[in-house]
């Protein structure tokens, strides 16, 4: 028994506290005929233009998850009700786990993808592509194929490709977990930088918890599969953030600590379960 | 790309050299009586046959019916297989339905078809033209099946989650997917159909380069044997070369790494 809503704009009350943008509900999924349990009850309620993460133990189904946010994969049960701001524009936009851009695109084509399927004038979508794609700065790539740019760069563009779409919700699926220290630390910067300037909503998955602290407003640690909430962490640093500042901080430290002890338990756990198969 | 296709061209020069090589060694044993010029002769005779062949009409006659034959049975034969190809790619249900067909007649040589397909189209052109179309069906059938059946889901994930219709999906990610596969399956089919013109020109035709070669040996003029052969390979180099740079205009992504 599953039910997904996802809903359009109500008229607005005034002076009301900002609607949850995504609310589940008792949340699971199965897979296949054995009825594999991938996610086991989640309950989520992400307030319109936060920065969400997930962390979680690999396998817990933190994509699995986000596959069922964008709905690319059903629920097995519970609710998920998708409140829209701005109907006008598209629900969401997902930057995949691993490399997704269309080999046969060039790096403009490829940002272009998500205006030119819903129709937008060519103009338009040149205007917003360019705009996307100098900010980031790839510009001056933009003829080249995903097979004429680096990791990073090809990262940045599908990056781009969500962000230029114009979407409500953001989802990001361990968008920098093939990257290097540095790159990551420069694209953390670019991603706060524009995410700042949009407001949207972002859910955000990682293995890092350092990732996870430096861009979150709040984050959900996952314990091992079956997949639920282990613990919900605030993050209080203020915004706009400095990555290398916020990193100098004690609190950052201490934080950083406590997610990773809730971690360690669950990939800990992971691990014995894996030992259980053999 | 400068240097790249100045590699290119160094890659082409190497090609041409070895065969040449050889001819000089092969025309030096001829002249020397050091093999039988009567089943091997010299390259200059050859060339010499060449040039009378041209002059009297009957090689350009010959390789015009040849060639029609083959242009029109890659068509009849290509053009259903790559639609029917990608209708199956995209759809489980008529794959299921059509695969075992495919699999359970592909396997049988396509010569050995020769006399059933002589007996239902008689000795006309259609017969030839149908061997070819056979001979270029399977080919390209399988490798479009296979191009688009083979496109990595990330890619119909990220189609679906941009809301794609199911024509956009096909038109810009099933269709440029199975390109590279697609290309693959055309330049085996046309080496096949090169087979199939000389082998059934040899059996049922009045011209052709076939039937030209076939001829030659019936009347022991073993010049315009070694002629048949020489345009046949040189047919299957020009294909090839045309088929590759076709291949470099319809898929820019493949292989030009900066
Ligand atoms: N389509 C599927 N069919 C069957 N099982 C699946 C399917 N997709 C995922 N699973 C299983 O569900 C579990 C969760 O997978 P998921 O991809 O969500 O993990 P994850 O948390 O994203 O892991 P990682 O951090 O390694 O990416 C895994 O055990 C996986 O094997
Ligand atoms: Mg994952």
């Amino acid at each position: 028994m599953a039910v997904v809503s996802r809903l359009n704009a109500q008229p607005k009350p005034t002076a009301v506290p900002a609607p949850m943008q995504i609310s589940l509900r008792g949340v699971r999924k199965y897979f296949g005929a054995s009825g594999f349990v991938a996610v086991d009850g989640v309950d989520i309620d992400i307030p319109q233009g936060q920065f969400f993460v997930i962390v979680g133990p690999s396998g817990c189904g933190k994509t699995t998850l986000l596959r069922m946010l964008a709905g690319l994969e059903g629920l097995s049960e519970g609710t998920m009700t998708i409140n829209r701001t701005d109907p006008s524009r598209p629900e969401n936009s997902m930057v995949f786990q691993g490399d997704s851009l269309f080999p046969w695109m060039t790096v403009f084509d490829n940002a272009a993808y998500g205006l030119r399927m819903r129709g937008v004038p060519e103009t338009d979508v040149r205007e917003s592509v360019q705009l996307w794609l100098e900010r980031i700065g790839l510009w001056r790539f933009r003829d080249r194929f995903p097979s004429q740019l680096s990791g990073g760069m090809r990262q940045r563009v599908s990056i781009v490709r969500a962000f230029a779409n114009d979407p409500e919700i953001l989802l990001m699926d361990e968008p920098f977990s093939a990257l290097d220290e540095q790159n990551k630390m420069v694209l953390h910067e670019e991603l706060l930088r524009i995410w700042e300037a949009s407001k949207k909503t972002v859910v955000f998955i990682t293995h890092s918890v350092d990732e996870a602290v430096t861009l979150g407003d709040r984050i959900m640690v996952m314990t091992a599969n079956p997949g639920r909430e282990k613990a919900m962490i605030d993050v209080p640093f203020p915004r706009p953030r400095n990555v290398l500042e916020l990193r100098h901080q004690p609190a950052y430290g201490d934080l950083v600590f406590n997610i990773w002890e809730q971690l360690r338990e669950e990939v800990q756990r992971a691990r014995a379960n894996a030992e259980g198969d053999k | 790309m400068a240097r790249r296709s100045s590699f290119r061209g160094a890659d082409r020069f190497i090609g041409l050299l070895t065969p040449l090589v050889l001819l000089g060694i092969w025309e030096a044993a001829a002249r020397t009586g050091l093999i039988d010029a009567r089943f091997f002769p010299a390259p200059s005779s050859i060339v010499h046959q060449f040039g009378a062949l041209i002059a009297n009409g009957e090689l350009g006659d010959n390789l015009m019916a040849s060639l029609r034959r083959l242009a029109l049975g890659m068509l009849v034969g290509g053009v259903p297989a790559l639609f029917l190809g990608l209708a199956m790619g995209i759809s489980r249900p008529l794959r299921a339905a059509i695969d075992p067909l495919i699999s359970a007649t592909y396997p049988i040589p396509k010569s050995a078809i020769l006399p059933l397909v002589l007996l239902i189209f008689g000795l006309g052109e259609m017969s030839k033209v149908v061997m070819v179309a056979l001979g270029a069906f399977y080919p390209i059938l399988i490798n479009t099946v296979m191009g688009v059946a083979n496109i990595d889901k990330i890619y119909l994930d990220v189609g679906h989650n941009f809301r794609a219709s199911r024509w956009q999906v096909f038109r810009t990610i099933a269709l440029p997917g199975a390109l590279p596969s697609i290309m693959a399956g055309i330049k085996l089919a046309m080496g096949m159909g090169l087979i199939l013109i000389a082998i059934s020109e040899m059996v049922a035709a009045s011209d052709g380069i076939g039937y030209m070669i076939w001829n030659a040996w019936q009347v022991l003029t073993v010049d315009t044997m070694y002629v048949g052969l020489l345009v046949i390979a040189l047919l299957g180099f020009i294909f090839s070369v045309i088929l590759d740079e076709v291949e470099r205009l319809l898929i820019p992504w493949k292989g030009n790494k900066a």
